[in-house]
């Protein structure tokens, strides 16, 4: 198991830099900031100033050895715009997303696997068929669309919930979230349902194709000529089974809502990192920029590499034998 | 007395090319303690009357016609629930495939201790103690520490005596078992059924033993049916069947055991094919593959004909002559 972990790191490692090389050439074919940090009108002295304090006068491979330098100490860079470090920077924009979208798992799993379950269950009754076919729509909305729709109903008609912003936060060990604080929670409940309903279509449909695949398997048949009820049967025997590419699926689904949660973030004007990156590319701000996808990189491998120890949970198959497994 | 009694079975297959009827007209009764190896080719119906007995037959099929009388009470009109109560209780199964059977991702413990506690309410602890005692009693070593384990951890053979021991948990009075050896081999077949015969022997369960092997058959069954296109067209004391088969099938299928004739000689075999379940001839079902059948078998289906000893035959020309060898 030791082996298999240090491995998987090191695999990982190999990923971030080969995301370090991509990310930064990506990032230098975009354009000269320098356009646009100083006046149109500046001499062509004072831009070869501007240059040289930035280092972009140097040949291309030399900032890039710089740059994977100061990376590896955990400098990715000053913002042109803010003057801060950009890790400090999106560390600071961070925890919001991160709730928000830890939330949006939650809501996706509690919602989209019962009705999975249900429709691989009932799979040729009207009650699968139902759940499917709405399923489709949480699939097609746009983001955007559900997001003002669900302000419209619940905070704008019913006044049930708050419509955008932030609401109370509490520090939990130095960081801000409102995930803790009621005010807080119910500001996160409509952003948070927008992000979920698509990943809640994508496990309902998993949880059901999963579902039906194992309820012809012999060991359901062998659970019930047990005589072991069907709630067990499919809320044990099958659940466990079909956890394995729901995980999968979830743990790609966490990052890519934690990277692109931009729409939503602005819809309700929510203080995460989406809003962060899309000011950053407007003014084309390198530091930021690069130290975002470079966060998105590792939370990505991060997530990844917890999916792969919690298999090993899900799946005695796959324990590797010789460790501790 | 009789333990299970099973009149006029008939299940159907509602399928897109027709229904097929699988099980078609079966009965069989079963005493305390008593073996029946229930033979045929793979077709005849024989697996789907064992699921028919436990109501676990899979859409698109279900039973739609006769009775199943458990200890009197007719299972074809039970409801779910107590259907379910009886299941693992009073009735259990053993399937074919041991690597299917149990699920992969649930420890042995998990799905022995929820068979107990799905018809017994007792403590985790007791029915922990219940399971340790059921997979000794098949011949597991050190079963505490096995209990622990995951099912991939178990070989084939090993894998179907916990199946067999999780049939024993609730100390059943009937046990379908569905080819429970064919995907064995021959060495761990033998001593499993060793086993099968001794633990019935000493609870007086009573046994279905779903086979298509006549050899399993002669050492373990006290008696014998063989089923052809959903019926039962021989039945009687698995000596007399095995020595002097009256249908022309059974002899088919004895004659198609390897080990009768010369080295180098071809195997005999029953020609033709198993018949399409969804369009049988209008008269025997075998006629069409029969070396005796005449103008009337092809038109006229034989009825079942009780012949001496408890023997019955669905056959208009046996090949045993009304009371056979005595």
């Amino acid at each position: 198991m030791l082996v298999y972990l240090l491995r998987r790191i090191a695999q990982s490692i190999f990923v971030a830099l080969a995301m370090m090389v991509i990310v930064f050439f990506g990032i230098y074919m975009i354009g000269n900031p320098v356009d646009i940090l100083i006046s149109p009108d500046a001499t062509p002295r004072e831009i070869e100033e501007t240059m040289a304090r930035f280092g972009f006068d140097q040949p291309i491979y030399i900032q890039f050895l710089t740059f994977v330098g100061n990376a590896l100490q955990g400098d990715l860079g000053r913002s042109f715009v803010h003057g801060e470090s950009a890790v400090t920077l999106i560390l600071h924009y961070m925890p919001a997303t991160l709730e928000l979208a830890a939330l949006g798992l939650i809501f996706s799993v509690l919602i989209g696997i019962p009705l999975g379950v249900y429709a691989g269950y009932k799979a040729d009754r009207w009650q699968g068929r139902a759940i499917m076919t709405g399923s489709i729509f949480g699939f097609s909305l746009p983001n955007f669309w559900v997001g003002m729709l669900l302000i419209l109903i619940f905070a704008v008609e019913l006044r049930w919930l708050p419509s955008t912003g932030r609401g109370d936060t509490v520090d939990v060990f130095g960081i801000r979230l409102s995930i803790f604080s009621e005010n807080g929670l119910q500001y996160m409940i409509l952003p948070a349902l927008t992000l979920a309903l698509y990943k809640a279509s994508l496990v309902t449909r998993l949880a059901r194709a999963g579902t039906q695949e194992a309820l012809v398997q012999d060991y359901v048949k062998f659970a019930r000529a047990k005589g072991v009820s069907e709630t067990r049967i499919l809320f044990v025997h099958v659940l466990k089974n079909i956890m394995i590419p729901i995980l999968t699926v979830l743990g790609l689904e966490l990052g890519s809502m934690i990277a692109f949660a931009v729409v939503t973030e602005t819809v309700f004007a929510w203080p995460g990192m989406g809003k962060l990156l899309i000011d950053s590319i407007l003014t084309l701000d390198r530091p930021v920029i690069v130290a975002y996808l470079m966060m998105t990189v590792l939370i990505f491998i991060v997530i990844n590499l917890v999916v792969d120890i919690v298999y090993t949970i899900l799946d005695p198959r796959v324990r590797v034998t010789g460790g501790a497994g | 007395m009789s333990v299970l009694e099973v009149r006029n079975l008939q299940t159907h297959f509602f399928t897109d090319a027709g229904v097929v009827k699988a099980v078609d007209g079966v009965d069989f009764a079963l005493n305390e303690g008593e073996v029946l190896g229930l033979v045929g080719e793979s077709g005849s119906g024989k697996s789907v009357t064992g699921f028919s007995i436990l109501r676990l037959v899979d859409p698109p099929g279900r039973v739609v016609g006769g009775q199943i009388l458990f200890r009197g009470q007719d299972l074809a009109q039970l409801p779910a629930s107590e259907m379910r109560r009886l299941r693992g209780n009073k009735i259990a199964m053993i399937f074919q495939d041991p690597m299917m059977t149990l699920n992969p991702v649930l420890r042995i413990d998990t799905q022995m201790i929820e068979a107990v506690r799905a018809h017994d309410k007792v403590s985790a602890k007791a029915a922990r103690d219940r399971a340790i005692s059921a997979l000794s009693k098949v011949g597991i070593p050190s079963p505490a520490e096995r209990l622990d384990a995951y099912p991939h951890q178990f070989s084939g053979g090993m894998r179907q005596r916990v199946a067999i021991a999780i049939a024993l948990l609730n100390g059943p009075d009937l046990i379908v078992a569905d080819e429970p050896t064919t995907a064995l081999d021959v060495t761990i077949q033998s001593q499993i059924l060793a086993e099968v015969q001794d633990l019935a022997r000493d609870t007086g369960t009573a046994l279905i033993w779903i086979t298509h092997d006549l050899a399993v058959v002669a050492g373990l069954a006290d008696r014998v049916a063989v089923m052809y296109a959903g019926r039962i067209v021989e039945t009687g004391q698995t000596d007399d069947v095995l020595t002097t088969p009256g249908h022309p099938y059974s002899v088919g299928l004895l004659g198609s055991i390897p080990g009768h004739g010369q080295r180098g000689e071809r195997l005999t075999q029953i020609p033709g094919m198993a018949p399409n379940m969804a369009h049988l001839p209008p008269g025997c079902a075998f006629a069409p593959r029969c070396f005796n059948a005449d103008e009337r078998c092809r038109t006229d289906a034989p009825g079942i004909e009780d012949m001496e000893r408890v023997r019955q035959l669905r056959c208009h020309h046996p090949l045993t002559k009304a009371g056979g060898t005595p």
